[in-house]
């Protein structure tokens, strides 16, 4: 069962990190590396932080690197529901 | 001896004179250049009791507040959480400056710019927020960006990528004296290796933990009338308040200025740096300033006489005061030399101070005006200055003298020209 979604990746990206110039958090960003939206590796940082403490789920600082694309955030974050207990 | 005309590998002048090109300006009294050179000018001040807090609990209840800021309308979002106020106010004005000297760094070659930016009350609003989450509610809700927003080189780093000026940068924190240190920086930097260097400061230091901290220095007015708590020089001087903001300049080389068509302010033509002697328990503490001043006009080469203003340094304390205006005195004789501090009207702006200084004194060689003291009624004894009170005055200004002194000893002056 999906319990984050994009549309989350975007909330909290936007409530942490801010927003690019224009409307570009909103297209089809799914399979754009965060890099190219301008979300660096503090931002991400950032955003996996506000995951953790409005999710309950512990996400350690190196799965960092699994999320390139705001979907490979997604399906990190759904493996973890499935997988793992809450706090 | 070297031959003082051999260009450097890169091409440039040991000696060439080095211009200022654009200013930006975030002023308690003002926010933009020209916002802020007209109130300064009406003798309109900034100070005003505190509003962001409750400042019953504090003994210093007036500051100099940027007034109508909102960091949107200069910052990208994705800065704004990621730096404090203060480097807010930096990007902002470096913006300014950069489109005062009609600028567009991405036409440049990246390793040629520069950013040396001076910085004394760091991130100290962003960090006691994220101070507070740590002790409420535990480490794990510590911000990220607390490792970037809060220290010294914030606003050199966030300009430097923003700009992809990728050449020499760097901060200098000596408290006041440092918008004037950098100028110096910038200076030697284009004589070297720069094209273009952004060079000034700002400061923010309005949190609680900031007015707290500045407390302890023993030179903060607990006067509460905002006309009557900051009077450098005057018989009833108790004191300064601080303020927030300050100014960013781009320096240039003359030659390359004028290339591309650009209108220089004026020219940063000499500089001085000393510090104080340790004081001695029991004994009045000593003053290096005028071995700063002199190197200053050597540098310069130009004479006392030929001094058209000083901009004080005006700590506001009467043994500063006094020590600073037997400085004055002993260099140009008494009442030798127009002497002002509109800094009455924003407060010490610590890390933005001197390089606020420095934009008004230019300004004051465009206009020809000397813009006044507020608030200054009479002049304490042992003050034997020509200080400009209470109105502007209209004169021929060619030559300005900028003084700042930054808390410890630091004691530096500046020589700007027409150009």
């Amino acid at each position: 069962m999906t319990m984050f979604t994009l549309d989350d990746v975007r909330r909290i990206l936007r409530r942490c990190a801010g927003a690019p110039e224009g409307d570009a958090l909103d297209g089809d960003i799914a399979d754009v590396p965060f890099a190219e939206l301008g979300y660096d590796s503090l931002a991400l940082l950032e955003m996996a932080a506000h995951v953790q403490q409005e999710f309950g789920i512990r996400i350690p600082d190196d799965a960092i690197e699994e999320m390139t694309t705001p979907r490979a955030a997604v399906e990190y974050v759904n493996r973890r529901f499935a997988g793992e207990p809450s706090r | 001896m070297n031959d003082r005309k051999t260009a450097t590998r890169s091409g440039r002048a040991p000696d060439e004179r080095v211009v200022v090109t654009g200013i930006g300006v975030t002023a308690p009294n003002g926010v933009g250049t020209e916002a802020y050179w007209a109130a300064t000018l009406n003798g309109k001040s900034g100070l005003a009791r505190i509003t962001h807090l409750d400042p019953e609990r504090y003994p210093t209840r007036v500051a100099g507040v940027v007034q109508e800021f909102d960091a949107a309308e200069y910052v990208p979002s994705r800065l704004i959480v990621q730096t404090d106020h203060w480097t807010h106010l930096g990007l902002a004005a470096t913006a300014m400056a950069l489109d005062d000297a009609g600028v567009d760094p991405a036409e440049l070659p990246e390793y040629e710019m520069a950013v040396v930016t001076a910085s004394s009350s760091g991130g100290n609003e962003f960090g006691q927020r994220e101070i507070e989450k740590l002790w409420s509610k535990g480490p794990e809700y510590v911000g990220v960006y607390q490792s970037i927003a809060w220290f010294y080189a914030a606003t050199t780093g966030q300009v430097s990528i923003r700009y992809g000026m990728r050449g020499p940068c760097g901060v200098i924190c000596t408290e006041q004296a440092g918008g004037l240190d950098v100028a110096a920086q910038a200076r030697r930097l284009l004589r070297r290796e720069a094209r273009l260097v952004v060079t000034g400061g700002t400061d923010a230091s309005r949190s609680p933990y900031a007015l707290t901290a500045q407390f302890t220095s023993g030179m903060l007015s607990t006067r509460d009338d905002p006309v009557r708590a900051y009077l450098p020089f005057d018989v009833d001087a108790c004191g300064h308040v601080p303020g927030e903001g300050g100014a960013m300049l781009i320096a240039e080389g003359e030659s390359a200025a004028r290339r591309r068509g650009a209108v220089p302010y004026g020219v940063i033509a000499g500089y001085g740096a000393s510090f104080d002697p340790r004081p001695e328990p029991g004994r009045p503490a000593r003053s290096n300033l005028v071995r700063a001043i002199r190197l200053a006009l050597d540098d310069a080469r130009i004479r006392p006489d030929q001094v058209d203003v000083v901009f004080a340094d005006a700590v506001g304390v009467p043994e500063r005061d006094l020590a600073e205006a037997a400085a004055i005195g002993e260099v140009f004789g008494p009442r030798a030399v127009p002497v002002t501090a509109p800094k009455t009207m924003t407060g010490r702006l610590y890390g933005g101070g001197a390089a606020l200084d420095l934009a008004t004194a230019l300004l004051a060689i465009r206009d020809g005006v000397i813009p006044p003291t507020v608030g200054v009624t009479s002049p304490a004894p042992g003050c034997d200055l020509d200080l400009v009170l209470g109105t502007a005055r209209e004169t021929p200004v060619r030559t300005a003298l900028v003084l700042a002194r930054g808390y410890g000893g630091f004691n530096s002056a500046l020589v700007v020209t027409a150009p």
